[in-house]
């Protein structure tokens, strides 16, 4: 939960209503020192558009390719990045600290 | 997330009410749960945890577990009096995420070069006040000394029922603004409300120390539980 930057919600909308395919994800657990906290949120269009951050960075790039997938499939999935994850290594969470992240069709 | 829930929660998020959408993560299973439904809902007691702590987290039920994502309006503070420990308040406030608001007729008082950065209403209550949409979400703190002033403006906070309500003065000067108010109208219990002396009793002295005094009153009524809320008061 963070207002300031919850406008995202209205570009989902709006994306969805112009006919996008448009993925919603969200932080849902944190451990450590993780940059977000729960209730983060990143909206993802088919284009490979988004706004929003679910780690201030570190893994958007990951969490986006993810939800191409889910917009695709319409199925719900859970990520999880963390340092014992070597994926997650990679794609840089290197603040320490390990996220949950719920990635969601809209519509 | 249906595109229902999505409208629905974007409208309630412009009308300034609280929402929780509770999704279950293991299948994506989602509902939207209004802030007034919450004291009928069956998960009530966590639901209302996370809403007061404006937090969004986890609860496990009957095997079940389940995201509770809190969308919570930004809490604004409307500070009425551009004095000097509104100086200290308003960026105080502002670290503390409020929306703030100084609102004083008396333009010598209300000078951008007192307040930079701070939005800033040189009018009378009466004018400055019914635009700034004054909700239940507002923290309103009443501290001109000047009843002209205060008095219509806390009138004003009684009837949008902001969830603090302060205002500054002594005791005795408090028994005479009561005294003032309930010749206008107002009723016991919205006097009631008014936190006077304001400011948790931490021996303040200085305006930037009474400002930290007023902060953590209003984080306590944000925050606490209902009966912890009155054992700090």
């Amino acid at each position: 939960m963070l207002n300031r930057d919850e406008d995202i919600l209205q570009a989902a909308e709006t994306w969805q209503k112009q006919g996008h395919g448009v993925a919603l994800a969200t932080v849902v657990e944190t451990w450590g020192s993780a940059p977000r906290p729960a209730g983060s949120s990143l909206v993802i269009n088919d284009d490979g558009t988004f706004l929003g951050s679910v780690s201030g960075g570190c893994v958007e790039g990951a969490v986006v390719t993810e939800a191409l997938d889910v917009i695709a499939s319409g199925q719900p999935k859970m990520l999880e990045f963390g340092v014992a994850d070597e994926t997650a290594w990679n794609v840089g969470l290197s603040c320490g600290g390990t996220i949950r992240v719920f990635v969601e069709k809209v519509g | 997330m249906k595109l229902e829930v999505l409208k629905e929660l974007n409208a309630e998020r412009a009308a300034r009410r609280p929402v929780i959408i509770v999704t279950d993560t293991a299948n994506g299973e989602q509902r939207l749960v209004k802030a007034k439904d919450v004291a009928a809902d069956p998960l009530r007691a966590e639901l209302a945890k996370q809403l007061r702590m404006g937090k969004s987290g986890n609860v496990e039920v009957a095997g079940k577990k389940l995201f509770l994502n809190v969308y919570a309006p930004t809490a604004k503070l409307v500070i009425i009096g551009a004095v000097h420990i509104s100086q200290a308040l308003a960026p105080l406030a502002r670290s503390l995420d409020y929306d703030v608001t100084v609102v004083d007729p008396r333009t010598a008082f209300a000078s951008p070069e007192r307040f930079p950065d701070v939005p800033l209403v040189a009018e009378w209550p009466d004018v400055a006040l019914p635009p700034l949409n004054v909700d239940h979400y507002t923290a309103f703190v009443a501290v001109t000394h000047d009843p002209k002033i205060d008095d219509p403006a806390l009138l004003h906070a009684f009837d949008r029922d902001c969830f603090y309500i302060g205002a500054l003065g002594s005791r005795k000067t408090h028994a005479k603004r009561a005294e003032r108010l309930r010749a206008q109208g107002a009723k016991d219990s919205d006097i009631a409300r008014i936190h006077a002396p304001i400011g948790l009793d931490i021996g303040a002295v200085s305006p930037s120390e009474i400002a930290v005094a007023i902060m953590a009153e209003i984080t306590a009524q944000l925050r606490l539980p209902p009966k912890e809320k009155e054992e700090a008061a």
